[in-house]
């Protein structure tokens, strides 16, 4: 009766904010005096504190009539209609050629799943299973790459065999696999190099030159090299469809107060730059422990502030026509709501505009998901269809959504 | 054992969204009639919020609940989500165990009100232990039951739903800890008349 499976049975399910997500890694299950990587630096005296961790998503998915589609704002002009439902823990989404949605997930279900439209009807297929916090998908000249911790894999000619998947084949097995800010959020760049990042190991700490980083390789795994430094926990990045120039989120450290720091979206100029993690939050607040004789102004400063503890997940920048002109090159980038602040927002997703000289501003694009400090639903990643509509997946209800404007 | 699981599988085949008397009769038959239960080292299921039974479920349909659990995950296997759903409702709306009938041990109750302070445990288990969302009630579970999670929680025999919260919040504490917060929550409120009276 048992099952064999490569899937980590000790790893508790949960999800991943500004900060930390929840989760022993395999050296803490087995030192078992260890906390759990979330709750170092957690002041224990404090009983609202003490009352805060990483906010589960659903064990099962929403049913499609249970949904907070009714509660969902949208801008003047806009409509938001729910475009699949009963994919538990959806996470990051990416189109095959042919139009197929493939959908990632992370914690709680272990899973990529193909989503396709059968007469305007959504169906949804399993395509792996068991696989350690597979959250980072692409989707390459008929491959889906997929990303855990420890690999980067590829299933090739996929939309050709959702029915029989392909056994995966091994791109690159050399990422150091840790569970702490360990899964990933992939893309391929403009230069066509695969851009992954590995997360710092931890909440806070100084770490090795294997981790705080965002690298890049060649599609066969070959020429592994670092892009920028400082970096505490991407969930999404892409690059300006005019400058081509890189745009980061960084999910900032956890425990450093209620309203601070602010999650990070940062730009990158060249090649080699420290965006500060771990001596520099936000670009101006030095770390009460690794900051002493460091200078916020010797590292990058964000280009803007996301927010306390925000949690930014999957960005995208707008190429669609859909929409009006105003969002043309503008990021929508997921907030995926903070569990390290007693106090929660955002669970939203936000239009980043980005004018000729690199300054941001963003404003709210589609909200209404935290009802008395609780969420109705936290999205997790964007995808512009190819008719300039906006999926917006829901990884806390399972589910995705359709934004589209006009009749 | 088997007749039961094939039975219980078949049940949840009919894909229920309500549960029927004949279905509860087979939780009842390990876990108690009405869900409190007389057997050894298993739950009492009444007053349990419903996403923390649906968690479990989800676990042990996963087979992510550890060596112990082998009935339960015969049983959740063939459920679906809409039968995790129902068996969530139904568990939540089943009465809460009553405290025993016997006197707690008020050594005992005092050393454990102390621990319950100090490690914040009614911050997520509520004041009553009552519990919320994932986080399951705890007063008048039975004693050999919380000794027993409370130890696999601390061994990493077994994992929360979500956040590892559990293993953390038992890490630093000794056995015999373990087993003063035990006796305290199975006789909750356990409170200052009844032990007075009760010396």
């Amino acid at each position: 009766m048992s099952r064999s499976s490569s899937f980590p049975k000790r790893l508790p399910l949960a999800l991943a904010f500004c900060g930390l997500i929840v989760a022993l890694s395999p050296a803490a299950a087995q030192q078992k005096e260890e906390e759990p990587f979330w709750a170092i630096g957690r002041p224990k005296t404090n009983a609202d504190a003490m009352k805060m961790s990483p906010v589960p998503a659903f064990p099962v998915p929403t049913p499609a009539d249970k949904l907070p589609i009714g509660k969902i704002k949208v801008p003047p002009g806009f409509k938001v209609e729910v475009w699949a439902s009963n994919i538990l823990d959806a996470r990051g989404m990416r189109q095959g050629d042919k139009g197929t949605v493939f959908v990632s997930s992370l914690f709680v279900a272990g899973k990529i799943y193909a989503v396709t439209d059968k007469g305007g009807k959504r169906e949804v297929k399993t395509i792996a299973e068991k696989l350690m916090l597979p959250n980072g998908i692409e989707f390459h000249k008929g491959s889906l790459y997929v990303a855990t911790p420890k690999e980067i894999t590829r299933y090739d000619d996929i939309e050709a065999k959702l029915d029989n998947p392909p056994k995966p084949v091994v791109v690159y097995d050399k990422l150091p696999g840790d569970v702490p800010h360990g899964w990933k959020f992939i893309k391929i760049g403009p230069d066509g190099k695969l851009y992954f990042p590995v997360g710092a190991p931890c909440n806070i700490c100084d770490p090795d030159d294997r981790h705080a980083q965002i690298f890049r390789m060649n599609l066969d795994g070959t020429g592994v090299e670092p892009v920028v430094k400082g970096v505490r926990n991407t969930v999404g990045f892409d690059w300006h469809p005019k400058t081509k120039e890189l745009w980061f989120g960084d999910n900032g450290r956890d425990w450093l107060s209620e309203d601070l720091p602010n999650c990070e979206l940062n730009h990158v100029t060249k090649v080699g730059q420290h965006f500060g993690f771990p001596y520099c939050h936000q670009g101006s607040i030095a770390d009460p422990q690794f900051g002493w004789g460091k200078s916020c102004d010797d590292f990058v400063k964000p280009a803007l502030l996301l927010g306390a503890h925000a949690a930014p997940l999957g960005m995208r920048f707008y190429t669609g026509k859909m929409f009006p002109a105003k969002y043309r090159n503008a990021i929508f980038l997921t907030r995926h709501g903070p569990w390290n602040r007693t106090k929660k927002y955002a669970a939203d997703v936000v239009a980043v505009f980005i004018d000729g000289k690199g300054n941001a501003r963003m404003e709210p694009f589609l909200t209404g998901l935290v009802e008395n400090n609780q969420y109705l639903g936290r999205p997790a990643d964007v995808l512009v269809l190819k008719d300039g509509s906006l999926l917006v997946s829901d990884d806390h209800n399972g589910a995705i959504y359709r934004v589209s404007y006009g009749k | 054992m088997r007749s039961p699981v094939f039975a219980a599988l078949l049940l949840f085949a009919t894909n229920a969204l309500a549960i029927g008397p004949g279905q509860a009769e087979l939780c009842f038959a390990c876990h108690g009639r009405g869900g409190v239960s007389t057997t050894p080292l298993t739950p009492s299921l009444g007053g349990q919020p419903s996403f923390f039974v649906v968690a479990q479920l989800f676990l042990f349909r996963d087979n992510r609940r550890g060596n112990s659990a082998a009935a339960m995950v015969e049983i959740a296997r063939g459920m679906s989500d809409d039968d995790l759903r129902a068996w969530g409702e139904f568990v939540s709306k089943l009465p809460p165990p009553a405290p025993p009938a016997s006197p707690p041990d008020v050594t005992r109750v005092a050393r454990a009100r102390t621990l319950l302070e100090r490690e914040h445990c009614a911050a997520c288990h509520n004041p009553d232990f009552s519990g919320r969302e994932q986080v399951p009630r705890l007063a008048n579970q039975r004693e050999d039951y919380l000794v027993k999670a409370l130890r696999d929680y601390k061994s990493g025999a077994r994992i929360g739903y979500g956040n590892a919260a559990m293993a953390e919040a038992v890490s630093g504490l000794a056995d015999s800890e373990l087993l003063d917060l035990a006796h305290f929550l199975a006789f909750f409120p356990a409170g200052a008349a009844q032990t007075n009276s009760s010396r």
